[in-house]
């Protein structure tokens, strides 16, 4: 089976549900609803060999509606394929499905986008903060969050000199 | 102040009582013998190859759980990818994997000429070919070097220490700098290669596969080595592929994987080489694959230097991208005003997003970059080999003794820099 | 305290500050906190080219309590500072502390919201070392200073 045989298949399966495709320099790109996720990833898994995922990362368009994108990036290992998918989540509610029960290795790359976008997966195991102090209470990765931070949100330790 | 005693009820709670000296853990139900506890490792230990930390919870001397967190050296280079230029980010990603800086630079411009439709010339994809594999070497070297140290044995490091001077004196011939280098330039490279440096890579070259040898010799039947790391840590492919492990981590689980070869890029359909592979997926495995990558390394850089014998252009001549030479900078208009737009405005790939990933030393490092046509990338996404590659820590970690913690840490070969970006 | 105290300033404390200075002064024994790219130039900075064993540094001691140099090399976090201070309140008096590189001393080219932007914000710090990172020779440049510094020192400061 070609990639192009794979995917005309992957199409036909989810003719509803693709909202868009786009390649770019020689990348496919699908666009889904959030709730397509995991039945799609799950097709790609067990169907088309996507057996490993690559990376699970945000965005944040900073527009009004459906502001923030959550991207997958897949490869078949065994047949050297790479797939991006995009799904977009709207700040009024901000969640989207977890897909650390289809690739373990999502796990911690939720953990992240959770960490700087503030996108709850739901579903997932163990949703906590990767990078920042759990009582942090900004999502720095946010257009809005200025570089340099917001004085005084993370404590320096006390006694200094 | 007054101890006290405390029963954690969340991960977060356990973590933040650790960080504090005065309490301590206890743990639920009944054990007679107090064999239970929990153990904070990190973020300062000599053996977790910077600021790593992992909280494990002991049953004895045997592991039940570890839990890593991380952290500890987020330094928002995504953050700071959006407020700069793509040349401007460049000597950042240099401290992303400290180990082998170079490769990280030719990832970054990788990624940006992919998005720019910027054609390298030859001559420069050699170049970049070739110093991607003596940073792979300098790398496999400082892992060597504390890996072994981590089993017990301090010599090795001096050993391999010695070699990554030398290394370093490449580097420094060739760039200027001896460690942080950024060579690269979106569209070729800082500087051609001197006659000199050839020279310094040929003698490094042909004594180094000697001194490999050498180390083989003192470690592949040496009893205490192998009883520490035989059998040590094991994962098998599928978990491994399922867990997200690249790099030698992952070809040492019998995958065969290698980006060099699956999704080319630079100059490497045009050299020969192997891909190490092993099936014991433990940690002597892991460490017999970045073993024979020494020698696979070796052999891309010799064809490398054979084919640097013709000269040519390092950089692409099209001002409008790429930044023209100092010489054209000083001496012509143009040239100045294209220095000028370019430090101004920056390259401005068209609006898309693009993936370009390369195979460091540690696995799949890859940029994703989101333009929307300025200079500065919307989003850039660091896709870091060691992140995902501690992923698997609590997999290889639980079921083993704790002394073994520090020798499964130093076969993975994780760089916190490039972990917590 | 001891006898120093007993006698004030003059020519016994004179002498024994010397004796003390001269035995401290080279066997500094640091305690290396690599945070980052520094810790590899730390590295270099031990290993068999600059070799620190020169100057009596050699015994890099990962407890705080056996070490009275703190290396502070690499980038700072917000989330480490913690830490960081925490082993400096560990070393025994007296003890001193270099700033290795643009990062530990300045929060260098990372102006961003978790680096601290100079580990002098909790910890005092003896000498800075430029440099990201800085050569090796520069650290060994840094101890050296930090031994003239323990030259002035004085028995009578330790109270």
């Amino acid at each position: 089976m070609t990639f192009e045989q794979a995917m005309d298949a992957f199409r036909t399966a989810f003719s509803g549900s693709i909202l868009r495709e786009e390649t770019h320099r020689g990348e496919l790109t699908f666009y889904f609803k959030k709730t397509d996720v995991p039945a799609v990833c799950r097709y790609l898994r067990d169907q088309t060999g996507f057996n490993f995922i690559t990376d699970c990362l945000g965005t944040d368009r900073f527009t009004d509606e459906e502001r923030y994108e959550v991207i997958y990036h897949l490869r078949n290992l065994t047949q050297a394929w790479f797939l991006r998918l995009v799904t977009r989540v709207d700040e009024s509610d901000l969640t989207c499905p977890t897909v650390s029960d289809i690739w373990p290795a999502a796990n911690w790359m939720e953990r992240e986008v959770f960490d700087m976008y503030g996108v709850t997966f739901t579903g997932h195991p163990d949703l906590r903060r990767m990078y920042m102090p759990q009582d942090f209470e900004y999502y720095p990765l946010r257009k809005e969050f200025p570089l340099i931070g917001i004085e005084g949100s993370i404590p320096l330790p006390s006694g200094g000199h | 102040m007054e101890s006290t005693m405390s029963q954690p009820k969340t991960t977060d709670e356990l973590l933040r009582l650790l960080e504090d000296e005065h309490t301590f853990v206890t743990l639920e139900g009944s054990d007679p013998l107090e064999s239970e506890m929990v153990i904070n490792m990190g973020p300062s230990h000599p053996a977790t190859h910077g600021v790593l930390r992992i909280v494990l919870k002991m049953n004895g001397e045997t592991i039940t759980r570890a839990i890593p967190e991380l952290g500890y050296l987020h330094r928002a280079m995504e953050k700071l990818a959006e407020n700069k230029s793509y040349h401007e980010f460049m000597p950042y990603t240099d401290r992303l994997d400290y180990m082998m800086p170079y490769s990280n630079n030719v990832a970054l411009c990788l990624a940006v000429e992919k998005a720019a439709a910027i054609e390298v010339p030859e001559r420069a994809q050699w170049i970049r070919t070739m110093m991607c594999e003596m940073a792979r070497i300098s790398s496999h070297l400082l892992w060597l070097g504390t890996m072994i140290m981590d089993t017990g044995a301090l010599t090795v490091f001096l050993h391999t220490f010695r070699e990554r001077e030398r290394i370093y004196d490449i580097f420094d011939l060739l760039t200027g700098a001896r460690f942080t280098v950024s060579h690269s330039r979106i569209g070729g490279l800082a500087s051609d290669i001197s006659p000199e440096t050839i020279q310094a890579i040929k003698t490094f070259i042909k004594q180094f596969p000697a001194h490999v040898q050498s180390w083989e010799k003192l470690l592949n039947r040496n009893k205490i080595f192998l009883q520490r790391t035989a059998g040590i840590g094991y994962i098998d492919g599928p978990t491994a592929t399922g867990i997200g492990l690249t790099g030698p981590n992952l070809r040492a689980s019998g995958v065969n994987w290698d980006l060099r070869k699956t999704h080319p890029y630079l100059k490497y359909t045009d050299v020969n080489f192997d891909v190490p592979l092993s099936n014991e997926g433990d940690s002597l495995a892991r460490y017999e694959v970045r073993m024979k990558e020494f020698y696979e390394s070796v052999r891309i850089v010799e064809q490398c230097l054979d084919k640097l014998t013709t000269p040519g252009p390092v950089r692409a001549d099209y001002a409008k991208q790429v930044y023209p030479w100092k010489s054209e900078v000083y001496h012509t208009m143009e040239g100045l005003i294209h220095d000028f737009m370019l430090t101004d405005w920056g390259v401005c790939p068209e609006k898309g997003q693009v993936y370009q990933a390369i195979e460091s030393s540690k696995g799949e490092l890859g940029f994703f970059i989101q333009s929307d046509g300025t200079g500065h990338p919307w989003r850039l996404k660091i896709r870091s080999p060691s992140f995902v590659n501690l992923q698997s820590l609590p997999i290889l970690l639980e079921g083993s003794q704790m002394a073994d913690t520090v020798v499964i840490i130093g076969s993975l070969d994780p760089v916190m820099g490039e972990a917590d970006k | 305290m001891g006898v120093e105290s007993a006698f004030g300033e003059g020519y016994i404390t004179t002498t024994v500050d010397a004796l003390a200075n001269w035995a401290r002064k080279n066997a500094v024994w640091p305690m290396p906190m690599g945070l980052s790219c520094c810790g590899i130039e730390l590295m270099a900075f031990a290993g068999p080219r600059y070799d620190v064993a020169r100057f009596g540094s050699e015994v890099f001691r990962f407890s705080p309590r056996q070490a009275d140099l703190l290396l502070v090399a690499g980038t700072c976090t917000y989330k480490m500072s913690k830490v960081v201070r925490k082993i400096w309140d560990q070393m025994p008096d007296p003890k001193w502390c270099i700033a290795m590189g643009a990062c530990a001393s300045t929060g260098g080219m990372f102006r961003s919201y978790p680096v601290t932007q100079g580990i002098d914000e909790f910890i005092p710090v003896d000498v800075y070392v430029p440099g990201c990172p800085p050569r090796p020779d520069a650290v060994i440049n840094a101890l050296m200073q930090i031994q003239e510094k323990i030259g002035q020192h004085s028995v009578l400061m330790d109270r």
